[in-house]
């Protein structure tokens, strides 16, 4: 594998660009791993780069039932934020934002992380009041860069938000994190794949898992359209079909739900949106960025109803359009270019796993609602760390399945044990 | 759009409806154990395919219904009232 240095640019544009080499392999299974990581998504790729780079552990194996970031991990809007409230979510995501803004050295790997700030639009005075409270929060725990703007700052960084006093929700302020911002999503997955396999981990596409083998309280083995792997130890990070595969290895039920997002990207535009952009209020969910290509990339609310589709319906469409329309009147003439829908884990509480299960050598990571994308690097340094020293970080030891027996739901909305209002 | 047929109404948009949730769990006593319930209210078996559901026909007769409906395709198989005794009465 060829490193990426300034130098190395400069030498292949001397040869022709001849001398890169494949950026990961595409090996045959071996019989046995001594960590198996199912599911070669953001998080389970993430997982095995540290559990190489962290560990030292290497005999690993992540099984994908397609091909990397061909799931969830290419089916999301890209967006980087750490305001959250709950002190575990708090935490975690602050983590996650301070492995982000090194990533691509880490990596050496561009995953243009852009850090163009996440603005939270605001409707009310007392909704003004309750971000002051929530972004005051972040500074006394560690975010420095939470912000509450007026309506003249507003105004001077987004001039072409709708500001009109008849609007249905005039806009008074907004709440901003300004080191939030985007990320390119298919980098992520390249990155960390490029990353794992050059320590030693064996990325093996489309192999899909049919089975589970156990002997009592452990997993032996899993059943692949690849053939038998024997595993020492197995990780679950398949978000959007973890039930699935926690039925396969008998189980039972789990605080999720399988729900579609939808998300679009328009036809490329001339640069109009520098910042992350979010309207929330009666009713309305609607968040916005313009990629680096043009692009407007945008989305809103789930489908409402379980679904495993992967495509979406034509309401959310709508639904997600008038949003648009509603806070930036100067899109009404652009087309949308495409638009795609993922399968989210959609926990009881809005909140993740990253946990040990009723089985001794199987660890969980799963639950990820809308927030995975943004979670990918912490998600796979606290698994791996899991994984490895087979206990979990006080970091990530209130992401468990039992919070709910225990009455400890992480529930960041306050919308109580209905998956489909964590949105 | 998913179409279904509400058995009040006639046949509509899911638009006209609210989703519930899943239409298979079975809530315990009131003074059944704490587990029972942590069951009923939080654990899923969440399928790939055929499930039962409960929809609200909220902006038509507003009545519960139970819908059998297929989460990868969103076939729909049957829809009926949810309160038992009005699905027998109009059968």
């Amino acid at each position: 594998m060829t490193r990426f240095s300034a130098w190395e640019v400069f030498r292949q544009g001397l040869r022709g660009q001849t001398g890169w080499s494949r950026q990961w392999r595409d090996p045959e299974p071996k019989a046995r791993y001594d960590v198996v990581i199912v599911g070669g998504g953001l998080h389970g790729l993430a997982t095995a780069f540290y559990l190489a780079e962290n560990h030292g552990i290497t005999n690993v194996a992540v099984l994908e039932k397609g091909w990397i970031g061909g799931g969830n991990g290419g089916r999301n809007t890209t967006i980087v934020r750490s305001n959250y409230a709950q002190p575990a979510n708090r935490r975690f995501y602050e983590h996650s934002l301070r492995l982000w803004e090194d990533l691509s050295h880490e990596l050496n790997y561009n995953v243009m992380f852009s850090q163009r700030s996440h603005i939270a639009l605001q409707h009310s005075p007392g909704a003004m009041d309750r971000a002051a409270r929530n972004y005051n929060l972040m500074r006394r725990t560690g975010t420095p860069d939470a912000e509450i703007w007026g309506l003249d700052r507003l105004r001077a960084e987004v001039p072409h938000l709708n500001y009109g006093p008849d609007a249905r929700f005039p806009i008074v302020g907004a709440a901003v994190q300004t080191r939030a911002g985007t990320a390119r999503h298919d980098a992520v997955a390249w990155g960390y794949a490029r990353g794992a396999d050059g320590r030693g981990v064996d990325i093996l596409q489309n192999c899909e898992v049919t089975g589970v083998a156990r002997d009592g309280d452990r997993i032996t083995a899993l059943e692949t359209t690849r053939g038998r792997i024997e595993a020492g130890r197995v990780g679950f990070a398949v978000a959007g079909h973890t039930s699935q595969l926690w039925q396969m290895a008998g189980l039972g039920g789990l605080p999720i739900e399988s729900h579609l997002l939808q998300a679009f990207v328009s036809e490329p535009l001339k640069p109009l949106l520098d910042q992350v952009v979010v309207f929330g209020v009666g009713g309305a969910h609607f968040y916005i960025s313009q990629s680096d290509k043009g692009g407007m990339v945008f989305g809103g609310d789930l489908d409402w109803y379980k679904s495993f589709s992967q495509r979406g319906n034509l309401p959310i469409v709508h639904d997600v359009s008038e949003a648009a329309m509603s806070i930036l009147p100067c899109l009404g003439r652009v087309k949308l270019l495409r638009h795609w829908g993922g399968v989210m884990d959609m926990s009881m509480d809005g909140s993740p796993f990253i946990c040990r299960t009723p089985l001794r050598n199987l660890y969980l990571n799963a639950g990820w609602n809308y927030g995975g994308f943004k979670a990918t690097p912490a998600s796979g340094w606290w698994f791996a760390d899991l994984i490895a020293n087979e206990r979990p970080d006080p970091m990530v030891a209130d992401y468990t399945l039992d919070r709910f027996a225990r009455g400890l739901q992480i529930d960041e909305r306050g919308a109580g044990a209905d998956a489909k209002l964590h949105g | 759009m998913i179409r279904l047929d509400c058995p009040f109404c006639g046949t509509r948009d899911h638009a006209e409806f609210a989703y519930g949730g899943d239409g298979s769990v079975t809530y315990p006593p009131l003074d059944a154990p704490t587990g029972a319930w942590h069951d009923a209210v939080f654990l899923r078996d969440n399928p790939k395919g055929r499930v039962v559901e409960t929809w609200h026909h909220l902006h038509g007769c507003r009545m519960w219904l139970r819908v059998e409906r297929d989460t990868v395709t969103h076939e729909v198989f049957s829809v009926r009232p949810a309160h038992p005794g009005l699905a027998e009465a109009l059968e």
